[in-house]
C-alpha cells in the first residue's frame, strides 16, 4: 500500500511490517496504545457481530483493513474511508483485547510500559493499562488505570488523549488482573511486572499465526487458586504526608486519618471472609 | 553595581532536552505556555523580557535582562518565580545558605548582575560559579516563596496554569502547584502537589527532570493552599443531585480555579478549604459490572480518594485513626441502618438488590450519585453483552470465568446463583451477614 508510506513517515517502513493496513496502522504515531488484532479474529465474522451497524462503509472498511480493497479508490473517497476503518479497527480491538490472546498481546505491551508509567510519585513508575470510561464510542477519549493506585490518569500526550476509550473498553485492565491475579502490582516496592513474555513474537513474523494458533492458549494455571490473599494490602500503600515546617497540615491529616479508617475497616472486613 | 545586558553565555540549562512528545501533554495551559518558552530558546536575551515582565512587576526595564530574569526563562525554569532582588539583598534571608553554596561571593554577584571585583583572577572556570548561583538562586527560591510576596509571585503563576494540572482524571483538571519531598538539594527532583488529591505527581516532560526539589520545598504547597484557602478543595464531598449538568466533567478541560459559581459552596470550618471538592472515586467495572471488593483483584484503595459526605464524618475519627464508635459493637450495629456509614457505600451497590433489573437500576442510581454530575447519561450503559465472538482463538466471560473457579467468583456476572449481601460495611460482625 504505497499510500502508506507517503502518508506516514514515522517508524518501521523497511520491513514487511508496513505491507498490511494493520502493520501501518501499529506503526503509525499515537497508535501506540493499540495492538494486533490478529487477522484469523477478524475474519471470523461472528467476532463483528453488530459492527456492520456502527461503522458507516462497513463492507470496505473491513476490506480496507483486511486488505482486500481496491487499490484504485478516489482520493476523495480515500480520506472517509480511512477513518471508517479505523473507527472499525478500535471497534475490533475493544472486543480482541479481552480474549484470552488479545489479553496475552496487550500483556507484552504492559511488560514493555507501552501505555506510560503511573505519574504518581509513590507508585514508584508503575506500567499503566488503558481503559474506557465508556463502552460506546465517541462518549469519552482514553484513560490509563493504575494497578497500583488503582486509579486512572489522563495520557500526557495528547495524541493519546484524543484516542477513543471505547477502542480499549471498560473492563480491559480488570478482567487482565482477574485472569492474571499474579501480575497485580504490590502497593509498595520496586516495579516488577511479573512474568516473562511466553513465546514473544516478533512483530512481523509470519510464521506466529500457525505456531500460535496450536499453541492454545490455555489460562496460566499457576495464577489460579488461594495461595495468597489481597485482603491487606491496602496497609501496605505509601502515602504523601502534606507538611507545613515539618507540621502535618490539620484538615488534610484529618482527611487522612478518616481515609485509613475506612481503609482498617475495609481490611478488616476483607480478612474477616478471607478473600 | 552595573547590570550585565548579556545572560552568561554557556550556562547549560538542566534537563533542557524535551521529548516532543511530552511537550503536548494533556494537561492544559501549563504546557502550552511551557511551549512557548521552548520556542523562544536561543534568543533570549532580545524577546525574553516581555514574557518576564508579564509575571512579576520586579523586573527591570526591557532592555536589560538580568541574570534571574534570564534564569527564570529557560526550558524547565517555568516552574520558578523571580525572585525580588531585595530580598536577596538582605542578608537576614540568606542566612545558613553560605554553608551550602560554594564560591558564595561570585554566586552572589553573579545572581545580582553585579560587576565583579579587580580581582577575578581566583575565579574558577566560570561554570562553577554558574552552577553555584543556580544552586544559590533555588535556595533563595525556597525562602522567597514563602514570603507574602512569593506567594504572591506564585499565585500568578497558578492561575494562569504555569504549573499544569493534576494527571487523575477525576481531580478534574485542578492545578497543581510545584513542590519538593527535601529542603536539602540534591535529593530528589521536583514534583507536583495537588490539592484536592493531596498527592504528588511526576512533572509530565522531562524538563523538569534536572530541577532540583529543594528549589520549592516541602512546605511551600502546604502553606500556599493555606494562605489562599479559596483554592483548596474543601475535605468532604457530596455528589451533586442527579439531573444537573456537569461544568467540571473529567475530561471537559475546563481550568479548576473558574470552578462554577452557580451554587454557593460553603466549609462549615471556617479555616478549612473553600473549594467544592472534585470528589468521584474511580470504580472498577467488568462488563458493566463493579468489581466486588471480595474478589482477589477487587478495589482496595479507594479509600486513597474518598471523601465523607459530610464534614462531621471526620469527627468520627480518633486521632489515633480509630473509629469512635468501634468501641460499642452493640450501639454500632445499630447505627448500621442510620446512614453514618453512607460514605462507604460508594464501594458496594447491590445493597439489598433482588435481580438483575433492579440491580441494573442501582447501577444506574449509585453512578449518578457518585458522578459529580455527568453531562449525559445513556440508558444502554447498562451492562453490555460484549465480545459475541468465540472463535478457538477468544474466550468469552463466561469461559474466563468457569475456568477460574467460579467459587470464588470475583466479578458480578448476571449469573443466577448470586450472593446477596445485607450490609457489609459497617462492621465485621455485620460483614457476615449474608443471605
Ligand atoms: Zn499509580
Ligand atoms: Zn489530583
Amino acid at each position: 500500500m504505497l499510500r502508506r508510506a507517503v502518508e506516514d513517515l514515522s517508524s518501521g517502513s523497511d520491513s514487511d511490517y508496513t505491507n498490511s493496513w494493520i502493520a501501518w496502522f501499529l506503526s503509525s504515531k499515537g497508535n501506540e496504545y493499540f495492538c494486533e488484532v490478529e487477522e484469523e479474529y477478524i475474519l471470523d465474522r461472528f467476532n463483528l457481530t453488530g459492527l456492520n451497524t456502527e461503522v458507516a462503509n462497513y463492507t470496505q472498511a473491513l476490506d480496507s483493513i483486511t486488505d482486500n480493497i481496491d487499490e484504485d479508490i478516489p482520493d476523495e473517497l480515500r480520506g472517509a474511508l480511512d477513518v471508517q476503518a479505523r473507527h472499525l479497527y478500535g471497534l475490533i480491538h475493544a472486543r480482541w483485547i479481552v480474549t484470552a490472546r488479545g489479553l496475552a498481546k496487550m500483556l507484552e505491551k504492559y511488560k514493555r510500559a507501552d501505555f506510560g508509567r503511573c505519574p504518581r510519585v509513590l507508585c514508584q513508575s508503575q506500567p499503566l493499562l488503558p481503559v474506557g470510561l465508556s463502552d460506546i464510542p465517541y462518549e469519552k477519549s482514553v484513560k490509563l488505570y493504575c494497578g497500583r493506585c488503582e486509579d486512572i490518569y489522563s495520557p500526557k500526550s495528547s495524541r493519546h488523549g484524543s484516542i477513543d476509550g471505547a477502542y480499549f473498553g471498560t473492563s480491559f485492565p480488570h478482567l487482565l488482573f482477574l485472569v492474571y491475579p499474579n501480575l497485580i502490582p504490590p502497593k509498595s516496592g520496586p516495579v516488577d511486572v511479573g512474568l516473562p513474555v511466553r513465546g514473544a513474537p516478533t512483530e512481523g513474523d509470519n510464521q506466529r499465526r500457525t505456531r500460535r494458533a496450536r499453541e492454545e492458549p490455555e489460562l496460566p494455571a499457576e495464577t489460579i487458586g488461594e495461595e495468597f490473599s489481597t485482603a491487606s494490602v491496602a496497609l501496605k500503600a505509601e502515602r504523601y504526608r502534606p507538611r507545613i515546617f515539618g507540621f502535618q497540615v490539620h484538615e488534610i491529616a484529618k482527611l487522612q486519618r478518616w481515609q485509613e479508617a475506612v481503609r482498617d475497616r475495609q481490611v478488616a472486613r476483607l480478612e474477616e471472609i478471607g478473600v | 553595581m552595573s547590570r550585565r545586558s548579556q545572560p552568561p553565555a554557556n550556562i547549560e540549562p538542566i534537563g533542557v532536552e524535551v521529548e516532543e512528545e511530552e511537550v503536548t501533554g494533556g494537561v492544559g495551559e501549563g504546557d502550552e505556555i511551557m511551549e512557548d518558552a521552548q520556542a523562544q530558546e536561543g534568543e533570549y536575551s532580545i524577546s525574553l523580557s516581555d514574557v518576564v515582565s508579564g509575571t512579576t512587576g520586579s523586573s527591570t526595564p526591557t532592555s536589560t535582562l538580568t541574570w534571574i530574569s534570564w534564569f527564570c526563562s529557560l526550558p524547565g525554569h517555568e516552574y520558578f518565580c523571580e525572585v525580588a532582588e531585595d530580598f536577596i539583598e538582605d542578608d537576614f534571608n540568606l542566612t545558613g545558605l553560605n554553608a551550602m553554596v560554594p564560591f558564595w561571593k561570585e554566586a552572589m554577584e553573579m545572581v545580582l548582575d553585579v560587576e565583579p571585583d579587580e580581582d577575578t583572577s581566583k575565579i574558577p572556570d566560570v561554570s562553577i560559579v554558574e552552577a553555584s548561583a543556580e544552586l544559590l538562586y533555588g535556595l533563595v527560591h525556597q525562602r522567597f516563596i514563602l514570603t507574602r510576596a512569593g506567594l504572591q509571585a506564585m499565585i500568578e503563576k497558578y492561575e494562569a496554569g504555569v504549573f499544569g494540572a493534576c494527571p487523575r482524571v477525576y481531580c478534574s483538571m485542578t492545578h497543581v502547584v510545584p513542590c519538593g519531598r527535601s529542603d536539602l538539594p540534591g535529593l530528589d527532583t521536583v514534583k507536583l502537589f495537588c490539592p484536592n488529591c493531596n498527592d504528588i505527581y511526576t512533572p509530565p516532560s522531562s524538563r523538569f527532570q534536572g530541577v532540583d526539589g529543594a528549589f520549592f520545598g516541602t512546605t511551600f504547597a502546604h502553606l500556599f493552599f493555606q494562605s489562599y484557602r479559596e483554592l483548596a478543595p474543601a475535605p468532604f464531598w457530596k455528589p451533586s443531585s442527579a439531573g444537573s449538568s456537569s461544568s467540571s466533567a473529567p475530561s471537559s478541560g475546563s481550568g479548576s480555579s473558574s470552578s462554577r459559581s452557580s451554587e454557593k459552596f460553603v466549609n462549615p470550618n471556617p479555616h478549612g478549604g473553600k473549594r467544592r471538592a472534585a470528589g468521584r472515586v474511580y470504580q472498577p467495572k467488568i462488563y458493566g459490572f463493579k468489581v466486588n471488593e471480595k474478589a482477589k483483584c477487587g478495589p482496595r484503595m479507594q479509600w486513597m480518594r474518598l471523601r465523607p459526605e459530610d464534614p462531621e464524618e471526620l469527627d468520627m475519627v480518633d486521632w489515633r485513626g480509630r473509629w469512635y464508635d468501634d468501641a460499642d459493637e452493640d450501639f454500632d450495629e445499630e447505627e448500621a441502618e442510620g446512614d453514618e456509614d453512607r460514605p462507604m457505600e460508594d464501594f458496594d451497590p447491590d445493597v439489598g438488590e433482588d435481580d438483575e433489573e433492579e440491580s441494573e437500576e442501582e447501577e444506574e442510581e449509585e453512578d449518578s450519585r457518585v458522578s459529580q454530575g455527568r453531562s449525559t447519561r445513556h440508558a444502554h450503559s447498562a451492562p453490555q453483552p460484549p465480545v459475541p465472538g468465540a472463535s478457538k482463538a477468544s474466550l468469552r466471560p463466561a469461559e474466563i470465568l468457569q475456568s477460574i473457579d467460579i467459587s470464588s467468583l470475583p466479578v458480578k456476572l448476571p449469573v443466577a446463583s448470586r450472593v446477596k449481601v445485607m450490609r457489609q460495611w459497617v462492621t465485621p460482625a455485620a460483614t457476615t451477614q449474608v443471605c
